[in-house]
């Protein structure tokens, strides 16, 4: 499989102290990647610092064969890097259809296709985001990411904080997106159950350093507990 | 949302009327006090589109307002003396054609509306205030001390500038100028809100982080609004300018900044009628209160401080009922 995305031995500092010790990590075309780690291990820092948002000290990162290192975030992500970032953040004096358009860019994703993938979104369209529930507005999140139409989509925490109900219909939404449009996915989430199942593969972080990588099938009980603390 | 457009049909009906009144009852005065609110309400459609969409605090728009009424000025002394505005590297002469001082009025607060833009955008908050600031006080010293053209005395203009078709100087028919380019700028002004543009400016008022992360810049799209909002207000410039015949160092002072900010404030900020409605309500106070006292300035401050504590979102806010246009 083509490697869409590559980050190899980075290391990130906020001020003097040190977040990240050499994470390496590749996302395929078309391929589904878990990052995992307890809390505080460097998964968010190092989503950040693929979107060019935390300052990288060294290592290098590659996407579509290009390099990252030194781009600002919005030239990462006109080469197709869409993130949903941990707490949804919509642009609440917007309203649904507004932040769609907003980030629209030419592509596969319109407002009508992310109807099709989140019915609610369709019907609550003229609602400001202010007004939508947590997993409406994290529903948003995805479908704004979406609408720049990216070859990468990052999810960070993309279900926490909401109702099970409601987390069942964005991994639901994942699924559809692996299968249906074959986009590459970069995603962290607690819920390792799901994960193993949506997932191809899965990098393991510990103390902002790359300690696993490998198929989420040969994620072991030994893996899990060691690492996860599962 | 109906109930504010409703509004905003009154406000620019009444805006209308109120001429067209004094017209049939022969009252040139509340003619030319119409025609001075279409124009105030321009300047301040102008610092709306980067104050009300953008969050720009710029306390510096009377320098894109001086700067439309001096390209005026300038046109029109060299046009009523018949001399050549400049001989190097060619020839230019003076005008007293608006089309032509709009053009010019446009370019040049333009151009410094994008310089001062670039620099001053690099910075926010508090800094960004003291910057647009100190450009406007800056232009404001360099007028008066420059003799050329009135210094601190100002420079007058004989006979308003001719409009193909019009007589400029017919009260009724300037007015009508004005207010149909008031109405295009309110229309631009709208469509440029609901632009992915202007939702993406509304976007980067809120969070700008996220605005990168779905790939726009927004240091250009600031850029971009700070030099509409500047072209407007020039533009607006221009036509005080006409409308006294008279331009002054006063138009660059920071009071006039103020003031144009007054008039979106007490309209409502980011509101589409709050400029005209602030600037309606803004004359009205000054020849109401200022029949009753001398010091109508204090009465008006009051005023000012009761629409900021009470009703944050304007005339046109506390009279649909919602409060804030926006965070």
């Amino acid at each position: 499989m083509t490697a869409l995305l590559t980050a190899s031995n980075i290391t990130a500092f906020y001020g003097a102290s040190q977040a990240l010790f050499g994470v390496d990590l590749q996302v395929g075309e078309g391929e589904v990647v878990a990052l995992m780690g307890r809390n505080g291990m460097g998964k968010s820092t190092t989503i950040r610092t693929i979107c060019r948002m935390a300052p990288q000290k060294s290592g290098k990162i590659i996407f579509a064969g290009q390099s990252l290192n030194r781009l600002p975030s919005y030239k990462a992500a006109q080469l197709g890097i869409g993130l949903v970032p941990e707490g949804r953040r919509c642009f609440t004096n917007l309203t649904v259809e507004e932040n769609l358009i907003a980030a629209a860019r030419e592509g596969f994703w319109s407002l009508a296709t992310i109807a099709d993938l989140f019915p609610r979104l369709g019907e609550r369209r003229g609602q400001s985001a202010r007004s939508l529930s947590g997993g409406e507005q994290q529903m948003l999140a995805i479908g704004r990411a979406l609408m720049t139409n990216p070859k990468l989509l990052i999810l960070d925490e993309a279900t926490e904080g909401l109702a099970p109900v409601v987390r069942q219909e964005i991994w639901a939404a994942i699924r559809r997106l692996k299968s249906e449009t074959g986009l590459a996915i970069l995603v962290i989430d607690k819920s390792l159950k799901e994960l193993s199942s949506v997932a191809d593969h899965a990098v393991i972080l510990e103390r902002g350093k790359t300690v696993w990588a490998g198929a989420t099938a040969d994620l072991n009980d030994d893996l899990t507990h060691r690492y996860l603390g599962v | 949302m109906l109930r504010e457009r409703i509004l905003n049909f009154v406000f620019a009906f009444g805006l209308l009327a109120v001429p067209l009144i004094a017209y049939v009852s022969d009252a040139p005065f509340v003619i030319t006090l119409a025609t001075k609110v279409a124009i105030l309400a321009l300047a301040g459609v102008g610092l709306n589109i980067a104050l009300g969409l953008g969050g720009l605090i710029s306390l510096g728009h009377a320098a894109f307002f001086g700067i439309g009424g001096y390209a005026m000025g300038i046109l029109a002394s060299h046009a009523q003396s018949y001399t050549l505005l400049t001989t190097w590297p060619f020839e230019i002469a003076g005008t007293k054609s608006m089309l032509i001082i709009w053009v010019v009025a446009l370019a040049s607060s333009g151009l410094a509306a994008l310089i001062i833009g670039a620099l001053s955008l690099r910075t926010s908050g508090a800094y960004f205030i003291m910057i647009t600031l100190a450009f406007g006080q800056m232009l404001f010293f360099f007028a008066i001390s420059w003799p050329a053209y009135g210094g601190e005395d100002g420079l007058p203009i004989y006979l308003r500038n001719g409009f193909p078709g019009l007589n400029t100087l017919d009260p009724i028919q300037f007015f009508t100028i004005t207010y149909v380019i008031l109405g295009l700028a309110l229309f631009l002004s709208s469509r440029l809100s609901k632009s992915r543009f202007g939702l993406a400016l509304q976007a980067t008022r809120q969070n700008p982080e996220r605005v990168e992360a779905v790939g726009m810049r927004p240091f250009n799209i600031r850029l971009t609004a700070f030099l509409i909002s500047g072209m407007i207000t020039g533009l607006a410039g221009a036509l005080f300018a006409d409308l006294n015949r008279f331009v002054s160092p006063s138009m660059f002072s920071w009071q006039t900044s103020g003031e144009i900010m007054v008039f979106v404030i007490l309209g409502g900020v980011g509101r589409l009628y709050g400029p005209v409605a602030g600037a309606a309500l803004f004359i009205l106070l000054e020849h109401w209160l200022g029949g009753i006292n001398d010091y109508w300035q204090f009465l008006l401050g009051l005023i000012l401080l009761g629409v900021v504590l009470f009703a944050r979102g304007g005339l046109i806010g506390t009279l649909v009922g919602r409060e804030v246009a926006h965070d």
